[in-house]
Formats: structure tokens, C-alpha cells, sequence
């Protein structure tokens, strides 16, 4: 019944002007503790907005987030972000850019040396300790993308919200990046909404796949789960049957059924 | 620098594996040596090629400038004749030699006294309202016209209005850079304030960062290099500004100073203070741009 988070009945409306766009359609879904959850569906569809509505940064127009029994009705470090584009402050080190993060979250709990212990701690989980007196700018894409994950582990948030953080790196980085997630959900435990639209990433890292219809009024069209048993390895999935199957559901999913239209 | 070279050295020795330690240790040491050299010869390049063009023109202008001015009925006065006649001033910026006669160099410490007055309060009341208009759209558009209108207006033509408001010719003087200084520091800060990205905003939020931190860690910090943008046009203003206004309300400072030497028919000495005034304006945009450049390190270079 009550489920760790769930999504109830958001839909979401912009309004701009007199033009009223509706994004989110009668969206529901719940989440189990610990689970890897995947949104996919095409671009514009509406994953941002249905991941900001959780985040907080966003207000669903009806309905709403119930997390842990909690109305969610505002932004909060319970529900970390790691953004696309990294939004790491530019003018922090990586060190300070993760402590900032912990000095907010823990500075009543936490002694001095215990949140730099802490702030450490995660930097290590990304293994970016060694560039933790650089800055931003001097760090390449997926470098910038593992401190962003440190610095929403270092919240120790309830759930995990992740959008496309691998969209922007080679196929390289990619890999070595969906590695590091996979291990940190399998050691951590944490609860992990991310959006892509990577069929193989999502089929790799979840424990479920939301896939989306097109906008507008996006839907959620179907829930595909992943019954590959963890820890998963890459090289040997590959030639899993349920893999392909999963990766193949996934495929027709969005290729056939939901195939994006340019005009729309 | 040198590093990658030592490293990448001793890794291309790693496949001759068989030379004892011993050999691979003595090995780095002249080549960090040699590294060193090559570092100091490319700075000592780098020094050149930064200072000779610059001598060399000054070189070919003033020779220039002798030619022409060489000819009978020239009206202003040569290079030559400058350094003979005005060498006390040119060699001895801080001598005293009576109440008004003063070395250059105080008289320009007079006046940057005035524009450190002038510009201080600029550069703290430009921001904190920059900062404030920044946060709203309605101000910003309201605002931001009547400011580009007053932006314009000559620092000269704010003295008769601070004259009548101060009575008295200090005061009025530092209004006066205060004024000229002021505009574009609030509109770059507001702009700047403006254009925080809306990511910076979605992580304060998911901190729940508070007003004050969020003004500290977030705005500030974001906003920086306008800000110094602003500080850098306000300064060159600054200066522009004092010397007008000087020549105007009197005093000792470097503006009255050519005022005075035109009345006495001193032309080499305002050369002389020409020279000073555009030296100490470069000195004082190099100075904010230092700062700047310290201040908002890696913020630009986004
Ligand atoms: N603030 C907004 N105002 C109006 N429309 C918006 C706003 N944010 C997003 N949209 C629209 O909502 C749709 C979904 O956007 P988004 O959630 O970013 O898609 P996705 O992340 O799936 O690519 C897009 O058509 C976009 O134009
Ligand atoms: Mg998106």
C-alpha cells in the first residue's frame, strides 16, 4: 500500500501566455527502497519535468510526490540531484564544490573533521580524490559528472535523482561511468531514478524501465522489469537472453509503437 | 612544467629495464637542469617580445615628434626641450620646494586620494543596489534606461550641481567621481546578478541554502565577473573624471596642476603631467584587472 516513494496522479500544465501545454498526463508510479528505476521515452517528452516534480524544483499542477509518507512540496538535499550539465560551481575546487554540500547537510550534525572525513569519503566512492583541489573547468566532462555524484551521495539522500548524467560524455566515459553507478548502487543501496534515453544503459542499470509516450500529455506507456540478477557484468550480458529480450521490448517500445515524430 | 618531461623520461627508460637504479637516478637531474634552462630562456623571450615593440615605437614617435616640432614656428615644444626644462619634475616626483611647489608625485597622491573616496563609495553603493535591482525584473526595466541616460552625462556637467549642493570644492569634487564611476557598476552588477544560471539556483535549492548564503556562495561569486567589469569601466572613469573636475575646483591635486601651468604658460610641465595621468590610469585598470582576474579565477573560464 504505502510504498517507500510514489508519484500520484501528477499532471503538469505550462502555461505561457494564453497557450496552456500539457507536459504530464495521469502520471503514477511507485518506487521500492533500494530499486534502480529508468525513465525513458523520447526527447521532450516530459522526463525532466517528471524528475524536477520529484526533485521539488518543480510543482506538479495536480497531484502530487509522497516520499517516505511525506508530501513533497519543495526542493531538499533528502532528494539529490545530479544535473545533465554538471552544475558545479565554477569558482569552488571539486573539494569545495562536495563540501559545500556536506557543511549544509551535516554542519549541525557532524564535527569539522568529520564532514571533511566525509566529504573525502565520497570523493573517493567517484575516485576523484586525486583532482580534488581542481577546479571545474580544468576537469574533463565525466570528471565533472563523478563529482556531481559525489556530491548528491555526500547528501546520503532518500532517493537518488539522476537526469541523463552520462548524456553529454563519449562512449568511453559512459561505460567507465555506468560502472561506477552500478557498483555504488550494489554497495550503498541507494534508491536511483534516472532518466536517459540510452536503451542499453537503462536495460543494464535497472531494475525497472518506465517508458514514456510522446508529449504532449505524456503517459506512462509501459513497465518493463528487469529480472537480471546483480551483480551485473557487462561483457557477460551481452549475449544474456534476457537482456536481448528486455533490450528488444525496450527497442520495439520506442522505435515502433512511440516512434518520434519530428513534426510533433 | 617540467614535470611531464621528467615523468614521460623516466617512463621511455622503463623498457631498457636492465640499467641498474643507480643510473636511472643520475639520469633526471640534468635534464630537470636543462628544463629549467629552456624555462628561463622562454621567459626571458617572452619579456622581450613583451618590451622591445613597445620601446621601439615610443622611440620612433618621439623621434618623430622632435622632427616636427625642430621646425621654426612650431608651436608646441620638443621632446629635448621638455627634458631640460622640466627635469626637476621629471626626475624628482616628491620633492617639496615651497607650499606649491611640489613634486608630481604628490600632487597625483592627492588626487588619488579623492578617487579612492570616490570610487570606494561608487564601487560599495553600485553593487549593494546593483545587487537588488538584479532581483527584479520590474526594477531592472525601470530602472535600466534612466541609468543608460545618466551613464552618458559628462562628469564636468555634474560640477555646478555638486558645487551648489556641497558649497564647498572636496566634497564636490569626489561627488563628481562618484557619480561618473557609479552607473556603470550598478548596471553590470544587476546584469550579472541577472544572469546567475538557473542551475546555480537548482543547487541552492536542493541545499536549501538560505538567503544570506545564498547572496555569499551563489550570487557573489556568479556575478563576479561583471561586477569587475564594472569596477574596471568605473575606475577608468574615476580617473577621467578628477582630472576635469580639479581643473575646476582647484586644490593641489594633478587636474589643477595643468590648469595652473597653461595659466603660467608652462607647456613642457603639462606634458610632464599628461604623462603621469596616463601612466597612473594604466596602473589603476592593470590594478582592478589584477583583482579581477585573482577574484574570478575559473568562474569565466566556465
Ligand atoms: N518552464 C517551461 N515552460 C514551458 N514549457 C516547458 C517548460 N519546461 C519544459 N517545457 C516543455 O515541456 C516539454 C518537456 O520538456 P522536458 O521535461 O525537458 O523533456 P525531456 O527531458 O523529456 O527531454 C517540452 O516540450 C518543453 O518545451
Ligand atoms: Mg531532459
Amino acid at each position: 500500500m504505502t510504498s517507500y516513494c510514489k508519484i500520484d496522479h501528477v499532471d503538469k500544465v505550462f502555461t505561457r501566455g494564453n497557450t496552456e501545454t500539457c507536459v504530464l498526463k495521469e502520471i503514477t508510479l511507485d518506487i521500492e527502497k533500494g530499486e534502480y528505476v529508468s525513465i525513458i521515452g523520447h526527447s521532450g517528452c516530459g522526463k525532466s519535468t517528471l524528475l524536477n516534480i520529484v526533485a521539488g524544483l518543480t510543482e506538479a499542477t495536480t497531484g502530487g510526490v509522497i516520499l517516505e509518507g511525506k508530501h513533497v512540496n519543495e526542493p531538499g538535499p533528502d532528494r539529490a540531484v545530479v544535473f545533465q550539465n554538471h552544475s558545479l560551481l565554477p569558482w569552488l575546487t571539486v573539494y569545495d564544490n562536495v563540501r559545500l554540500a556536506v557543511d549544509k547537510v551535516f554542519g549541525a550534525k557532524k564535527s569539522r573533521a568529520e564532514r571533511d572525513e566525509w566529504t573525502l569519503h565520497n570523493l573517493n566512492l567517484t575516485q576523484m580524490t586525486h583532482a580534488r583541489d581542481k577546479r571545474p573547468s580544468e576537469i574533463s566532462g565525466g570528471m565533472k559528472q563523478r563529482v556531481g555524484l559525489a556530491r548528491a551521495l555526500a547528501m546520503e539522500p532518500k532517493i537518488l535523482l539522476l537526469d541523463e548524467p552520462f548524456g553529454a560524455l563519449d562512449a568511453l566515459t559512459r561505460t567507465h561511468l555506468q560502472d561506477t553507478v552500478m557498483g555504488l548502487h550494489e554497495k550503498l543501496g541507494n534508491t536511483v531514478m534516472m532518466i536517459t534515453h540510452d536503451v542499453d544503459e537503462a536495460v543494464l542499470l535497472s531494475d525497472r524501465i518506465i517508458m514514456m509516450t510522446n508529449g504532449p500529455a505524456a503517459q506512462i506507456g509501459e513497465i518493463l522489469s528487469v529480472p537480471i540478477a546483480r551483480p551485473r557484468k557487462r561483457l557477460e550480458l551481452v549475449t544474456d537472453p534476457t537482456f536481448l529480450k528486455c533490450r528488444q521490448r525496450v527497442l520495439e517500445f520506442l522505435y515502433e509503437r512511440h516512434r518520434f515524430v519530428e513534426a510533433a | 612544467m617540467n614535470m611531464p618531461v621528467a615523468k614521460s623520461d623516466i617512463s621511455a627508460s622503463i623498457p631498457s629495464a636492465p640499467t641498474p637504479p643507480a643510473v636511472a637516478k643520475i639520469v633526471p637531474l640534468p635534464l630537470r637542469q636543462t628544463a629549467m634552462n629552456t624555462r628561463i630562456r622562454a621567459t626571458l623571450g617572452k619579456i622581450a617580445a613583451a618590451v622591445i615593440p613597445p620601446v621601439v615605437m615610443i622611440v620612433v614617435l618621439l623621434t618623430a615628434w622632435q622632427l616636427l616640432c625642430m621646425r621654426p614656428g612650431a608651436t608646441l615644444p620638443t621632446p629635448t626641450k621638455i627634458w631640460t626644462e622640466a627635469y626637476d619634475l621629471i626626475v624628482d616626483p616628491f620633492f617639496v620646494a615651497g607650499p606649491q611647489d611640489i613634486g608630481l608625485g604628490w600632487r597625483v597622491l592627492v588626487s588619488l586620494q579623492r578617487v579612492a573616496i570616490g570610487y570606494g563609495l561608487a564601487a560599495l553603493f553600485g553593487i549593494a543596489l546593483g545587487t537588488l535591482i538584479g532581483q527584479s525584473v520590474w526594477a531592472m526595466r525601470g530602472l535600466d534606461p534612466i541609468f543608460q541616460v545618466l551613464r552618458t552625462i559628462s562628469p564636468l556637467a555634474w560640477l555646478p550641481i555638486s558645487l551648489a549642493a556641497f558649497r564647498d570644492s572636496q566634497p564636490s569634487a569626489i561627488f563628481v567621481i562618484f557619480i561618473t564611476s557609479v552607473w556603470p557598476i550598478i548596471i553590470n552588477t544587476a546584469v550579472g546578478i541577472r544572469n546567475i544560471p538557473q542551475d546555480y539556483r537548482n543547487v541552492a535549492a536542493v541545499l536549501r541554502l538560505n538567503h544570506f548564503e545564498f547572496f555569499w556562495k551563489i550570487m557573489i561569486p556568479s556575478a563576479a565577473p561583471y561586477i569587475f567589469t564594472g569596477l574596471r569601466i568605473g575606475i577608468g572613469l574615476s580617473w577621467l573624471a578628477i582630472v576635469a573636475a580639479e581643473m575646476l575646483t582647484g586644490g593641489v591635486g594633478i587636474g589643477f596642476f595643468i590648469w595652473d601651468a597653461w595659466n603660467s604658460s608652462r607647456l613642457p610641465d603639462i606634458f610632464v603631467a599628461l604623462a603621469y595621468i596616463g601612466i597612473i590610469g594604466f596602473l589603476l585598470d592593470r590594478i582592478v584587472a589584477g583583482i579581477s582576474s585573482i577574484v574570478t579565477r575559473g568562474t569565466s573560464a566556465n
